[in-house]
């Protein structure tokens, strides 16, 4: 089967020196759910805003469904509709206005009772009549999601959807890609909550300066991302880890208050019960426990490490 | 080049509409200035002049009053109309819309220029309350009026393209253009000044637009109709080669 987007070489130097994308490769099935993650910066929204045609690529190709996207932009960019990750809006338009104007913007023929059912699936009908100053960030965020797809687009690219959405809208949202998706749309996200990609995507990708590192089955890369941190605040310090304990890699933090332990949350036995009943029974007391998922950060900054000894072996 | 109409019609029904929202400030503007300046160029000064070649005074200032704010509201019309959804970040959609570089500019231009031809014509009209105005060459003026609103719309679209502040957008307006078409013999002829002033004057190009609109309404001007003609088909060109230019390179909108 034809990859709906495929992507080669594609690089990205801004005037400034700043490498934004330095070699991306990346093909993009027909009606997956895709998702990019990445810190602040790593390039996630210059590769959608080169795909969508707003940013000039440095080199590399990109190809919508067979047609090349700078050669036959029309064909290419007919496919795509893009929500992006600010909210850009017309501050004087009325909620239906702006929809429709964005629909003929894309060349798309005048079709009311589609657009009338999109805000209504968005819950905008009720505002079709206000002006887009009038309406709160929530309502701003589906306003543009209503533009983005006013044209009926087979590709939708979701530039962080879900920053500072209330919860409600989080969930329209999911429903709505949920949707989409069956109707065979193709969902390209960017997010650095990991949540969200376990939520929602099929395949994730994980860029980190302008480098594509990682891009694999969603549950395999769970199971690889999946460590914890469990931390004991116990009741009385220790000096040392007892040897009894050692079997679980144990570590003290905070002059011997701490007792942290790593394990994978995904592991049948994660050693958690184990562990406490073990300390109960050697007396240990603790206060309060609290674990963490390691952090996106702390994750890429693995994986970049991992990639960097793996180009050293090779 | 051109297929994508509905997308060309979207932008300019959505600027129309934003002039359409002022209208009442856009329609009174140009009746006001117009009135303004012939109370006191027209009445107050305009009686104690004689005629100019055979024109009289009053009559004199219709064209060059129609410029002088055909070339200022084209400027700013179409700048700001570009250079709103810079600011505002909506040019995402533009730029990610199967739309080509002309059909936008097409658009806004087409917008703009609209306004301003509509705006020409209410200085005319007004005009007439106070003056009589004959046209001498009613094809050549509706022509040249259409051509200058086209040329200056690009004018002040590339300038909504470069601009990177409100500073910026007022700028070359306000201290070029305004000054240049006043000096531009909006207001006199060049025979009126002293010929060391009059040799200066011909390095100004307005006054070959202003002198070429004059020609069309009394059949003479500071310069030949063919000069006139020569420097709109140079400035037109040149505006196109610029904004070919900046769609082609992706100048401060593409990066």
């Amino acid at each position: 089967m034809q990859p709906v987007l495929s992507i080669a070489g594609l690089a990205k130097t801004y005037k400034s020196g700043h490498q934004a994308l330095s070699g991306i490769d990346l093909t993009i099935d027909k009606g997956e759910i895709f998702a990019l993650l990445g810190p602040n910066g790593a390039g996630k929204t210059t590769l959608i805003s080169i795909v969508c045609g707003i940013v000039t690529p440095s080199g590399g190709t990109v190809t919508v469904a067979g047609h090349d996207h700078s050669r036959d932009f029309r064909a290419a960019r007919s496919m795509i509709g893009l929500v992006p990750q600010e909210l850009h809006t017309d501050a004087f338009e009325k909620v239906i206005t702006t929809v429709s104007f964005s629909r003929g913007l894309f060349g798309k023929p005048r079709d009311p009772a589609y657009i009338e059912q999109l805000l209504r699936d968005l819950s905008l009908w009720d505002k079709r009549n206000a002006k887009i100053m009038e309406l709160s960030g929530g309502m701003k965020r589906r306003v543009m999601i209503a533009k983005a797809l006013s044209h009926e687009p087979e590709i939708l690219f979701l530039d962080e959807p879900t920053a500072g959405v209330d919860v409600e809208l989080r969930r329209d949202m999911w429903n709505m890609v949920r949707g989409l998706r069956e109707r065979g749309v193709t969902i390209i996200l960017t997010t650095h909550y990991i949540e969200e990609a376990e939520e929602m995507a099929d395949r994730v990708g994980v860029i980190s300066k302008g480098r594509l590192i990682v891009v694999e089955e969603k549950n395999a890369l769970i199971k690889k991302l999946g460590r914890k941190t469990l931390t004991l605040n116990l009741a009385e310090p220790l000096a040392t880890v007892p040897d009894e304990l050692a079997q679980w890699n144990l570590a003290l933090a905070g002059e011997g208050h701490e007792l942290v332990y790593e394990f994978d949350s995904q592991a049948e036995a994660t050693g958690v019960p184990s562990l406490l009943r073990r300390m109960s029974d050697l007396g240990i007391g603790f206060k309060d426990l609290n674990t963490t998922q390691s952090s996106l950060e702390d994750i890429f900054v693995g994986l970049v490490h991992e990639k960097r000894e793996e180009e050293r072996a090779a | 080049m051109i297929s994508n109409l509905r997308g060309i019609r979207s932008i300019y029904g959505f600027e129309m509409a934003r002039f359409g929202r002022t209208f009442w400030t856009s329609l009174m503007l140009p009746v006001i200035t117009t009135t303004l300046y012939f109370v006191v160029f027209g009445s107050a000064i305009g009686s104690r002049m004689s005629s100019v070649s055979d024109v009289p005074y009053g009559a004199f200032i219709v064209p060059g009053l129609m410029m002088l704010t055909m070339f200022t509201e084209s400027i700013s019309n179409a700048s700001f109309g570009i250079y709103m959804p810079k600011w505002t970040g909506t040019i995402y959609e533009m730029l990610s819309a199967p739309l080509s570089p002309l059909e936008m500019v097409i658009a806004y231009v087409g917008a703009a220029a609209t306004k301003s031809v509509i705006i020409g014509t209410i200085i005319f009209a007004t005009a007439h309350l106070f003056v009589d105005v004959e046209v001498a060459h009613p094809l050549f003026m509706v022509g040249f009026m259409l051509l200058m609103a086209v040329t200056f719309c690009l004018f002040g679209f590339i300038i909504g393209i470069w601009a990177q502040s409100f500073e910026q957008l007022q700028v070359i307006p306000l201290l070029v253009v305004y000054p240049l078409t006043f000096l531009g013999g909006a207001f006199y002829s060049l025979s009126m000044l002293p010929p060391a002033w009059q040799a200066v004057t011909l390095f100004n190009p307005v006054v070959y637009l202003i002198s070429g609109f004059r020609w069309t309404f009394f059949g003479q001007g500071d310069v030949g109709i063919g000069v006139s003609m020569g420097a709109v088909a140079f400035f037109l060109t040149l505006c196109l080669c610029v904004i070919f230019w900046m769609f082609r390179t992706g100048y401060r909108l593409k990066n």
